[in-house]
């Protein structure tokens, strides 16, 4: 067999090839690229305005210039990796050419592995010029949150994955049915992460639930940061720690699900 | 190859299923058959989509899986395959068990089926690109060029696989299958859907790449005309079962009939009185 293959058995040739078809996709399809860029712009420039309005009526808010504008690209950062992640899935069910994967030396971990390299991609087209947009408009320079930035993103992303690897998991047992998960799940998370406000505010009962989730460190970081100043490099620390729980077990269920479709006879289906 | 009275006393240890307490051995790898299915079942919670059946098939053969829709016919190449779990009994392909050993020999097998489709929205050189790079094809370049000749697919060979007429789109689901040199090609219905020139067309070429190539075609189809044309052999199932294993030719003349179609028409409609006597004989 040709090609660079890790000790590990994984093939880059075959993760290259994978990524080459939605590369390809991608390229050829101008509303698959529009609709990469038009909601992510859309978010910013609702939430900009919104974080001017209150700045000039607000003092804390004054003070804590781009907590809601920085919010909201973190946010998006979560939301389009899993999101970049769980759409280059589903064009293979929408394709129908899961059995071709499948059948093909294409190994699971491989095919996740070109995910989460499309999830990277299809997020720097959506979010680099949204980032843009809130310097331009806003004078928000998320870039200059300098090393902190590396460590969010580092940890919104392994979430975004592991939800990806999850919801990918019952699209695969379940089929085309099972697609609004993919579009829903993240959302349930929303007001448990406190993306737009303090864990504090939360009962104490749903504060624990809270911490179990890695954006809930990361949101409270960036607070650190843009408020009071300070890196808490513990909370990232502590969100790596529940996101290598987190890959691991997400991991372990897209095979179970992945075993559980084989026993159903659901890769044949693949439709509702 | 079996001889035919082997497949006659195999298609009789079918019939009895799992009551048949010798079965064959597992052969070397070096030496082994291309298919070894042995007591296989698969249960859909109360449904016996396949039930107990076994058959070897010997390298370099062109057989046919015959049976009426809900026959089990796609079901039992999905588990030769690995895309189902059997509930129970084995698979062997290419001497490697599947699933657990699929990784040694997914590279060296192919197939066709219309329960998938190539993306529609690359072109048939993206697709075929692709398809190479996971099979590791070397000279991709050279492979996909010489498909398109072969397979006449050089008008549309840079136009999008959904745009394409289905005679077409067949032809290029052909290539995708024959783009590792498969040892082993597995295809399910493989001419429905296409012009009685397409399909004549797509019967030729598979039977020069077995020719040219050694390979083993095990092809599930409802065309009987395919099968006495392809076929050195056919197994026919119904309702999850083997009802019959042998050559065209022998098992026609164990129902007394001309063609495929009155044998098919026959085990459809219970009509097997005849062949069960010549089988039990």
């Amino acid at each position: 067999m040709s090609g660079l293959t890790l000790h590990c058995g994984i093939s880059v040739q075959r993760i290259g090839a994978m990524i080459l078809r939605y590369w390809y996709l991608l390229m050829s399809s101008w509303p698959r690229l529009l609709e990469l860029l038009y909601w992510p712009a859309l978010q910013i420039i609702t939430w900009g305005f919104l974080q001017m309005y209150i700045a000039q009526n607000a003092n804390f808010f004054a003070r804590a210039g781009g907590t809601l504008i920085g919010a909201v690209i973190l946010w998006d950062i979560l939301f389009r990796g899993q999101l970049g992640f769980s759409i280059s899935f589903l064009e293979e069910m929408w394709a129908r050419n899961l059995g071709n994967l499948m059948m093909s030396p294409l190994k699971p971990i491989e095919f996740l592995l070109s995910l989460t390299v499309m999830s990277l991609i299809r997020l720097a087209i959506g979010v680099i010029p949204m980032t843009l947009l809130a310097i331009a408009f806003f004078h928000f320079n998320v870039y200059g949150l300098g090393l902190p930035l590396i460590a969010f993103f580092c940890n919104l992303i392994f979430t975004s994955w592991s939800v990806g690897i999850f919801v990918s998991g019952l699209v695969l047992r379940n089929g085309l049915g099972a697609e609004s998960i993919v579009w829903t799940l993240m959302f349930a998370i929303m007001p448990l992460a406190c993306i737009y406000y303090p864990v504090s505010v939360l009962p104490t009962w749903l504060q624990y639930v809270a911490w179990s989730l890695p954006p809930t460190y990361v949101f409270e970081g960036m607070r650190a940061l843009l408020i009071e100043n300070t890196f808490r490099i513990d909370l990232m620390l502590d969100a790596l720690a529940i996101n290598a729980v987190l890959l691991a077990a997400s991991f372990w269920a897209f095979l179970a699900l992945l075993r559980s479709a084989r026993k159903h006879g659901s890769l044949l289906a693949g439709g509702e | 190859m079996h001889s035919t009275a082997q497949w006659r006393k195999n298609a009789l240890s079918m019939t009895e299923n799992s009551k048949a307490s010798s079965r064959p051995t597992v052969a070397d790898s070096t030496l082994s058959a291309a298919i070894e299915v042995d007591r296989l079942v698969k249960l859909y919670k109360q449904t016996r989509a396949v039930d107990g059946i076994s058959f070897t098939l010997p390298r370099g053969s062109i057989t046919g899986l015959l049976g009426g829709n809900g026959a089990g016919k796609t079901t039992t190449i999905a588990m030769i395959m690995g895309l189902v779990l059997p509930t129970s009994g084995r698979v062997q392909v290419l001497g490697h068990r599947m699933p657990e050993q699929s990784a040694a020999v997914l590279g060296r097998m192919n197939f066709e089926s219309p329960y998938v489709d190539m993306p529609m929205r690359l072109t048939v050189r993206q697709n075929l690109t692709i398809f190479g790079k996971l099979y590791a094809v070397k000279n991709l370049a050279d492979r996909i060029a010489k498909l398109a000749a072969e397979l006449d697919l050089n008008d549309f060979i840079d136009r999008a696989n959904g745009k394409l007429s289905a005679g077409q789109k067949t032809r290029v689901a052909l290539a995708k299958a024959l783009i590792n040199h498969p040892e082993l090609l597995l295809l399910d219905e493989p001419t429905a859907s296409l012009d009685p020139d397409t399909a004549d067309w797509v019967r030729a070429h598979l039977e020069r790449y077995r020719k040219d190539n050694n390979a083993t075609i095990l092809l599930a189809s409802h065309n009987m005309l395919e099968v006495e044309r392809l076929c050195d052999r056919v197994i026919i199932m119904k309702r999850g079962r083997v009802e019959d294993d042998d050559t065209p030719d022998a098992i026609m003349a164990r129902y007394n009939r001309t063609t495929l179609e009155e044998v098919f028409l026959d085990v459809a409609r219970g009509r097997t009185s005849g062949a069960r006597e010549d089988v039990s004989r």
